[in-house]
């Protein structure tokens, strides 16, 4: 089943190409949608929501045509602004319950969801006071809130862990996980963190200068490979721990290298494990040295390297085709 | 999270709120249900209701402000018996026309300028309705507001006069006459009121400016009617009427609906006019409407 299908989707602005044939298939589950500001993540929603035109190709939200039919995809959608959208003189109750009206609910179904809704979120007696007094991390809430209310099938979460700090934006990453895993709504959340959509999504999009980078799930992303980060001490008998280690390993042939730029480096060997077996060959090898094991980590592959990845093969797609107008392309963003 | 706190308790007693996400498989309404809930929201919101209190002050106090001097009267008319009301139903908006700009001026901006400040307009577009629902709901809204508030102390009058046993047929016309003669006036009212709210998100910047575009513009074309009546140019009296809305109302209501011009010397239109007055009246209105549409047009996500 898709969810959200694009087929060569083009936005331009008079000055802009906010989106350049942008063919994309999601399915159900938490979608992340990673991008630069300007890359085009929020006019891609606004298209999907039916709300602007696409100058060409077509997209289709939970098999409903956006040019025609987003009157019906904004019943079944919901949508978490970026921005701050919340009146300061009503309470979150008075507030969701409106915004569930507008999504066509009854009036007692409305206050129930929105009791029930703003449980979720994780408002209490709170909600009952005016939103001006509340913190951001509860007006995310609220505005998560008002986006579920309506139980929609899908919902879009703009930059919905900005301006939190870092426990707001853990709890805010749970009760993300928990719209799809607990409520059964599948979610296409954009960021322009990748370490949050890491850990969060079944799925990531890259779109950057309004073009697809990779669209892939994010154990592709991460476990195609397992990095370990080695560090040892340095003995009487081996001074340069590191480098007595680095030669034994290399006799045995494996490859390292020394994660230079990043912190510790020269302590810290990087190597690639191809399975158990290269656990036990550290293991051994640095027990044979006598030498002091200190750390043995896995060193998940980040998602930036994606970014650093096609970053590196567009230069050099660009260098072999010498397509300027391509990179121009690319410079500008929606 | 307190949710999940719970979750990991089975055992506690407290646990009975916790029943885990309901998916809702009752009936959407729909586009129309939305419109027409966004509709009974503003209309209630223009009195302050589902507001804080201090918002509730103000109109209230205008709509006392407005009822009490129909209510004294009533009790005049009542007491003295008088043959006839101290006031046409037609005149009394005209003479309450401060009262009334300070309402519009005042509930005009809290009911789309606080939108378009903190952003809610992108949310409700999120949603079923289009821009043309918005702007209907709006625009309704504020003129059933403004009508509640100028046909309530006509019903006032009208009550009070049955009470004074004073004629039927005659009251009953003129009542009719002012109910038109407001529904007009709240129609134009709201749309100029709206249209000027719209263009800021500042609420001081939108009640200022509405203050000053109908009370300037009465206060130059009635100086100006009284220079004309005063130079014996009469016949520019009606057509400078053209030019604020509370004396187009006050032609319209002249020229059809009975009622005794409050233009220096009584100097009406004609029915001749009165025609000219209705078009720019009811052109005023859409044109109005017009440009709330395009307004909101721009207002996307």
């Amino acid at each position: 089943m898709t969810v959200i299908a694009t087929e060569s989707l083009s936005k331009r602005f008079p000055r802009v190409t906010a989106l350049d044939r942008l063919s994309v298939d999601v399915g159900p589950g938490v979608t992340g949608l990673v991008g630069a500001n300007g890359a085009g993540k929020s006019t891609l929603i606004k298209i999907l929501l039916g709300l602007s035109p696409a100058t060409e190709g077509r997209a289709q939200v939970l098999g409903l045509d956006v040019a025609t039919e987003g009157g019906a995809i904004r019943e079944r959608v919901g949508y978490m602004p970026e921005h701050d959208c919340l009146p300061p003189d009503v309470s979150a109750t008075e507030f969701v319950v409106h915004m569930a009206r507008m999504s066509g609910l009854p009036p007692a179904a409305a206050r129930e969801r929105t009791a029930d809704t703003l449980r979720h979120v994780g408002l209490y007696e709170e909600r009952y006071r005016p939103i001006g007094g509340y913190s951001t991390g509860m007006k995310q809430r609220v505005k998560l809130a008002q986006a579920l209310v309506h139980d929609p099938q899908l919902v879009f979460l703009d930059e919905p862990t900005n301006g939190l700090d870092p426990v707001g934006r853990d709890e805010m990453l749970g009760l993300i996980r928990r719209i799809h895993t607990d409520f059964g709504i599948s979610v296409l959340v954009t960021s322009h963190l990748l370490g949050e959509l890491e850990r969060t999504c079944d799925h990531v999009v890259v779109i950057d200068g309004g073009k697809l980078l990779r669209s892939s799930s994010t154990t592709d992303f991460t476990q195609t490979t397992t990095t370990l980060a080695i560090e040892v001490t340095d003995t009487d008998e081996h001074p340069d721990g590191t480098g007595a280690l680095r030669d034994v390993l290399h006799a045995r042939g494996i490859e390292t290298h020394d994660g230079s730029g990043l912190p510790g480096a020269g302590h810290i060997l990087l190597l690639t494990a191809e399975g158990e077996e290269t656990y036990d060959l550290v293991r051994d090898v640095v027990a044979d040295l006598g030498l002091g094991l200190v750390r043995m980590e896995q060193r998940r592959h980040h998602i930036a390297e994606v970014f650093k990845d096609s970053d590196d093969q567009r230069a050099r797609d660009e260098q072999m085709t010498g397509d300027d107008q391509r990179k121009e392309a690319v410079g500008h963003g929606g | 999270m307190a949710v999940e706190h719970s979750l990991t308790q089975p055992g506690e007693q407290t646990r009975i709120h916790n029943i885990g996400y309901r998916n809702y498989d009752g009936p959407r309404l729909g586009r129309a249900y939305a419109r027409r809930s966004l509709y009974s929201q503003s209309l209630r919101g223009a009195y302050g209701l589902g507001r804080s209190v201090k918002s509730k002050v103000l109109p209230m106090l205008l709509f006392v402000v407005m009822c009490v001097p129909a209510l004294i009267m009533v009790a005049v008319a009542v007491a003295t018996k008088a043959k006839d009301l101290p006031v046409d139903y037609t005149r009394y908006a005209i003479i309450m026309q401060a009262v009334i700009g300070l309402y519009v001026a005042s509930q005009g901006p809290q009911s789309v300028s606080r939108d378009l400040r903190f952003k809610t307009v992108p949310l409700y577009f999120s949603r079923p309705i289009e821009t043309v629902d918005y702007v209907r709901a709006k625009y309704a809204a504020l003129a059933s507001a403004l009508f509640i508030l100028t046909a309530a102390p006509l019903i006032v009058l009208y009550v009070g006069a049955l009470l004074a046993k004073l004629d039927f047929a005659d009251q009953t016309k003129g009542f009719g006459q002012g109910l038109v003669s407001v529904a007009l006036l709240s129609l134009l009212f709201a749309g100029i009121g709206l249209v000027i709210s719209a263009v800021t998100p500042r609420r001081g910047f939108g009640i200022a400016a509405v203050i000053a575009a109908l009370t300037i513009s009465y206060g130059a074309v009635s100086t100006v009617q009284a220079i004309a009546f005063d130079q014996s140019s009469t016949g520019a009296v009606p057509w400078l009427g053209l030019f604020s809305p509370i004396t187009l109302i006050d032609g319209v209501q002249t020229a059809f609906l009975g009622a005794t011009s409050a233009f220096p010397g009584g100097e009406g239109p004609s029915s001749g006019q009165g025609v000219v007055y209705l078009l720019v009246v009811l052109g005023l209105i859409a044109g109005c409407y017009g440009l709330l549409m395009r307004r909101y047009r721009k207002v996307g996500l």
